[in-house]
């Protein structure tokens, strides 16, 4: 990454992190109904992996925390803000909410509820790059929990066996709701699980997204050069809780402030103020700026919005 | 009789039943250190243990299988699925397994395993975790399905389930977990088979069961003071069996039916009640019988939409209207 991307990617993130507080609150508003589960203290992750991607051309899906991910591939945060209310001009139309958010133009091809359920479809799509002879490669992030479905194991099975071009991203916050990783894990590195399947795999920190950067770049030539499937694990962090109705009582406020400390957006900002290549009021000018814009763009936009008709109630059920 | 709270009345039966029998624990995702998720088992790993009070990987279909396993050696599992729309990952086990094993081994094997579950649609929860599927589990044979409208049902049905020896399923209501209602001080065992008359009348017959039974009720206060129509509530707590002779019974005093469901209508609880009236009483019937459903849609995010889709007591009262010709 070049120091201009570095520094666009920046703004990139603290857009993702004002757009999910920005929900938070309208959540509390009512505004947005139903489970919300929100990204920050993760930027880096789904930031980094894109970044050596290609978003908006490969293929990328994920679970239910998928605002960021579908901006990232391309998504307009206004039509991401609009499907959270509910409104006609969401990118799923209203009808899928904040778990299932869709925008096939940008090759952003969902956000799933049932955790494990995108690791047989994310191979099906590298079936179907391949069988067509594309460049695409298709993405899937999860968290961690997810690798105790017993899909999993068939999918990384699948996926070598038949040399598929799918790089799955485990984005490792240590928890899957309430319960620790170590309560529900037998092997606590998730790379490891997928050495018996003779697939590639590597972990990092996912703070730091030069450290992911790096790491994805492999992970992500590997894939498309046609070697085959690729698993990165991403040591990271969720702050908020699970979804809203989640008070973090399975976890001390100590151990949230020390990861806190290595904040993913503010590892980026000390480096490039560091390297003279950013000052603390372009920064501040960065955050007002992307305030403003939330507010006055995709807040207004989705509050403009129509509602659904009640008489569409059964469009999108057959073709 | 204590006012308690139905999670209150869940998590009572548990506590009760695993301080009976040590061979009973529970198992499930976020059951044991955090409570559940609808506190349904809140406080018991503390009383019983990490080996009693399971918390178990994201794993559905091999937690469903594992306890299924264990019962075939006497432990008595109570299994909690989070939610019902994750149940289909457990349903391989649990219908290929836990309700055929007893036939299928000639007597010598039974799973009896209660499966605990939140159906029903919650507030804009959306396509993926709004599903009503007790039509999928009242249809299968080996496999009793029961499900709870009031805290002392949700209490004793589940204390007879835990004693049962076939396999329960237990469909609960994400919207239901707060709702209070009387249960008994002393211990107390609801059949799993039968249906209770909720409210007697003597013009229609409103069938309902879980949610829709307090549909039925509001209904059947306006039927009554607003349009001098008297209503019977029958509510159908055990959905597998259906209870024949109590359908009979009230339709043959009534004369006229209506079936209250969230589920969506084909192949539902709806068209079953309706087959057994015309097996049973067809010519008891002044007027054809008629269902209370949801829309056949995934339930869609909008909450104007997700209202559109789901039935309530207004419906209710629509349909006895219809009935009577005054609509
Ligand atoms: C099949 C299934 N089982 C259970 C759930 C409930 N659930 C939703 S998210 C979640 C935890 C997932 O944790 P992880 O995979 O680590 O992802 P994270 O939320 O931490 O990003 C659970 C148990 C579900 N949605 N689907
Ligand atoms: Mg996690």
């Amino acid at each position: 990454m070049t120091p201009d991307d570095k520094k666009r990617v920046l703004k990139e993130m603290v857009m993702h992190r004002r757009f999910e507080e920005r929900c938070y609150q309208a959540y509390m508003e009512r505004k947005i109904g139903g489970f919300l589960h929100l990204y920050p203290g993760q930027e880096a992750c789904c930031n980094g992996v894109m970044e050596a991607a290609r978003p908006g051309h490969d293929y990328v899906i994920t679970g239910y925390r998928d605002h960021v991910h579908a901006i990232k591939c391309g998504t307009d945060p206004k039509v991401v803000m609009a499907e959270l209310y509910g409104k006609e001009t969401g990118c799923s139309k209203g009808r899928g909410g904040s778990m299932h958010i869709f925008d096939t133009s940008h090759h952003f091809m969902g956000g799933y509820a049932l955790v494990g359920g995108p690791f047989p479809l994310a191979a099906g799509m590298a079936k179907a790059i391949q069988m067509k002879g594309g460049d695409e490669i298709a993405i899937c992030f999860l968290g961690d929990a997810a690798n105790n479905q017993g899909v999993f194991h068939e999918t990384l099975n699948m996926a070598k066996l038949w040399n598929l071009p799918v790089l799955f991203v485990c984005e490792n916050n240590l928890y899957g709701i309430g319960t620790a990783l170590d309560r529900s894990t037998a092997v606590l590195d998730q790379y490891k699980r997928v050495c018996a399947y003779n697939i590639e795999a590597a972990q990092c920190d996912g703070q730091d997204i030069d450290v992911v950067y790096q790491h994805a770049k492999v992970a992500v030539d590997h894939v498309r050069s046609g070697k085959g499937p690729y698993f990165l694990e991403l040591m990271t962090y969720r702050y908020r809780g699970h979804s809203m109705s989640d008070s973090r009582g399975y976890r001390s406020r100590e151990e949230e402030e020390l990861w806190k400390q290595r904040d993913p957006i503010n590892i980026l900002r000390d480096r490039l103020i560091s390297a003279g290549q950013l000052t603390e009021d372009e920064f501040r000018a960065i955050e007002k700026a992307t305030d403003d814009y939330i507010e006055n763009e995709v807040i207004a936009f989705a509050e403009s919005s129509p509602e659904p008709a009640v008489a569409d109630l059964e469009k999108y059920v057959l073709a | 009789m204590a006012e308690i709270m139905y999670w209150e009345a869940i998590q009572r039966a548990h506590d009760e039943e695993m301080a009976r029998d040590p061979l009973v624990i529970c198992m499930g995702e976020d059951i044991g250190v955090a409570g559940g998720t609808y506190k349904a088992t809140k406080g018991l790993y503390e009383k019983y243990g990490e080996k009693r009070v399971m918390d178990t990987p994201i794993s559905e279909g091999g937690f469903t299988g594992l306890g299924i396993g264990a019962s075939f050696l006497g432990i008595r599992p109570i299994i909690e699925i989070m939610s019902v729309n994750f149940a289909w990952l457990a349903m391989d086990q649990m219908f290929n397994t836990a309700a055929k094993v007893r036939y299928m081994s000639g007597g010598q094997l039974t799973a009896p395993c209660v499966f605990r579950s939140a159906g029903g649609a919650a507030h804009q929860l959306g396509a993926q975790h709004s599903a009503r599927m007790e039509k999928v589990f009242m249809g299968i044979a080996g496999l009793r399905v029961v499900t709870p409208s009031n805290p002392k049902q949700a209490y004793g049905l589940l204390k007879s389930a835990i004693r049962s020896d076939d396999p329960v399923f237990i469909n609960e209501h994400e919207l239901m977990y707060n709702m209070k209602g009387e249960v008994p001080d002393e211990e107390y065992l609801h059949p799993l088979e039968g249906s209770e008359v909720a409210r007697a009348g003597t013009d229609v017959t409103l069938f309902g069961y879980n949610i829709s039974v307090h549909w039925c009720l509001k209904a059947a206060d306006i039927l009554q003071q607003q349009h001098g129509i008297s209503a019977e509530v029958v509510d159908l707590y055990a959905l597998s069996p259906l209870d024949r002779d109590g359908i009979r019974k009230s339709v043959s005093k009534t004369h006229r039916a209506v079936i209250a469901e969230e589920d969506e209508a084909p192949v539902g609880v709806g068209s079953e009640v309706i087959a057994i009236i015309n097996e049973e009483c067809f010519f008891e019937l002044d007027a054809a019988p008629v269902r209370v459903h949801s829309a056949l849609v995934p339930q869609p995010y909008n909450h104007t939409l997700e209202k559109a889709a789901i039935p309530d007591h207004n419906d209710v009262v629509k349909a006895v209207l219809k009935l009577f010709g005054r609509a």
